[in-house]
């Protein structure tokens, strides 16, 4: 088992036996710390109750006052043993009160990384970019934010999601993957929490996950779904994610994160993209826009609307979106040059180049626009 | 070691020799300027002088602030401004004149025709902490 698996139930039973949670986490830090260090000349027999007993007696040692070590080691003798069911119970509460709503985006998840993930703050300093000392600060601050919310109030899935989707979403840099960390955290969730939404995001991830290697060239430089080498998938994460999405939808609670697991799942059988069932695309992203209300689907959905019904319906169904919206241009010139519009397509492609919010993606529609000037006089 | 930022700027440094605007590239003359990029980069962490780097959108906001209770004043982007950064290298090196070489190095990355660009690129040494030993 993941040394790092068992950080969300240690720290519930601190917890349980008096400490609060900031202190807790930040023991149970240090006996991870210490564990990297002994184990591998040293494994322990009972892992989980080494890290409790290492993990309390940092604790004990952190708290100077002898009056409340005294109450603490009182409360510690009656509390009885956590079970199997209680461990479960104490990840659940912990991924709840590192999503809680009181604490920012980037608090969440730094937060949620730590004390659910068991990531050094280092670690997680590496992955954002930012010094060790700034993520230090944003952990302690938002340990702060929730010293007063207490453990076992129960919290909303959908918060914690939304965290995990960001994990996800930021890709990978530095030592840690990022990616496979969020998949590991929401299989994780999967197992203590029986929602059709986690199993939704779940699918969602392991869809996207799979194409990750064919996503990029040899050279860093973005390829397009519709230019990836489907071989390169792994079919292995595909399968997984499909039957885990099937599983969800039969329970006809349908949520945005399965929605959005549908539409990758049909990009993902397509053995082609010339096969690439389109026309149910198109009604996955309505059913989504009826979910999320939100511009970016719509955005989307033009794409389909331009592969289902031609370029023509889709640059309609642009039309009646804000032109400020992120990628609403590079949509425009990919509709423009479907449409046979090559210098209306180039221009844009150049244009939407400028807008781009990273490297990746600026170097592509960079190299889209060249590529259609390169055909063409000019 | 002195430190150094290499500017680049969309706008604002005198004209390129090689002064073709990156789209009416062809893909190939891309991909060869961006590995050149990240090839003199990877060659400085490995010689211990990368210090650090980042590109930048070129569209952003001018913000002051506005007076007690007020929320600040943005404006812009403005067109007409001259200076438009496009993006920084920090290097930590042992002198001015390796310096100069680096960023020489990086002015030479291919553009159109798959030839050097010549771009100005501007070079502001790091202002320092005051040194121990003064006298």
């Amino acid at each position: 088992m993941n040394l790092r698996e068992l950080t969300p139930s240690v720290i519930g039973i601190l917890v349980r036996r008096g400490a609060d949670f900031a202190a807790a986490e930040d023991a149970v830090q240090d006996a991870l710390v210490e564990a990297v260090r002994v184990w591998p000349a040293d494994p322990p027999r009972d892992p989980k109750g080494w890290l409790v007993t290492v993990a309390w007696r940092r604790f004990v040692d952190a708290t100077r006052a002898d009056a409340a070590r005294r109450r603490r080691e009182d409360l510690a003798d009656q509390e009885p043993p956590a079970g199997p069911a209680a461990a479960r119970d104490d990840t659940l509460r912990l991924y709840f009160l590192c999503a809680h709503p009181s604490l920012t985006p980037s608090s969440a998840v730094a937060l949620t990384l730590r004390a659910v993930g068991g990531l050094s703050t280092r670690q997680i300093a590496d992955a954002y970019l930012v010094p060790e000392a700034t993520m230090a600060q944003r952990i302690s601050r938002a340990k702060r934010t929730v010293a007063d919310v207490r453990f076992d109030q129960p919290g909303d899935v959908a918060t914690v999601l939304r965290v995990l989707y960001l994990v996800f979403n930021e890709g990978y840099s530095g030592d840690v993957d990022l990616a496979a960390e969020a998949i590991r955290l929401t299989r994780q969730l999967a197992a203590v929490i029986d929602h059709p939404e986690v199993h939704g995001l779940l699918a969602l991830m392991l869809l996207h996950h799979a194409r990750r290697a064919a996503r990029t060239a040899a050279d860093g430089s973005l390829v397009p779904l519709a230019e990836q080498d489907r071989g390169r998938w792994d079919t292995a994460l595909i399968a997984e994610g499909v039957t885990i999405l099937q599983t969800a939808l039969f329970r006809d609670r349908l949520g945005e994160f399965q929605a959005q697991a549908a539409i990758a799942a049909l990009h993902a059988d397509a053995p082609t993209a010339d096969e690439t069932d389109w026309v149910q695309i198109v009604e996955w992203y309505d059913e989504l826009a009826g979910l999320t209300d939100s511009p970016v689907v719509r955005l989307n959905r033009a794409v389909a609307v331009g592969e289902a019904d031609g370029p023509r319906a889709g640059l309609a169904a642009l039309a009646g979106l804000d032109g400020s919206l992120p990628r609403y241009t590079a949509v425009a010139a990919y509709l423009h040059e479907r449409d046979g519009d090559l210098s209306t397509a180039a221009r844009l492609y150049a244009e939407a180049a400028t807008k781009a919010s990273n490297l990746a993606e600026r170097d592509h529609l960079t190299r889209q626009a060249a590529r259609l000037n390169a055909r063409r006089p000019h | 070691m002195p430190k150094y930022l290499l500017l680049k700027h969309y706008r604002g440094a005198p004209a390129a020799v090689n002064d073709v605007p990156m789209e009416k590239w062809t893909p190939e003359e891309i991909s060869a300027h961006i590995q050149y990029m990240n090839d003199f980069a990877a060659r400085l962490e490995e010689t211990g002088e990368y210090a650090g780097g980042e590109a930048l959108a070129p569209e952003g906001t001018f913000v002051r602030y506005d007076g007690p209770g007020r929320p600040p004043i943005t404006d812009g982007p403005f067109a007409e401004t001259k200076d438009l950064i496009a993006g920084w290298m920090v290097i930590d090196v042992d002198s001015h004149d390796r310096a100069v070489e680096l960023a020489g190095e990086l002015s030479a990355a291919p553009g159109a025709g798959g030839k050097p660009i010549h771009e100005w690129l501007e070079l502001r040494p790091f202002l320092t902490m005051p040194p121990t030993v003064t006298e």
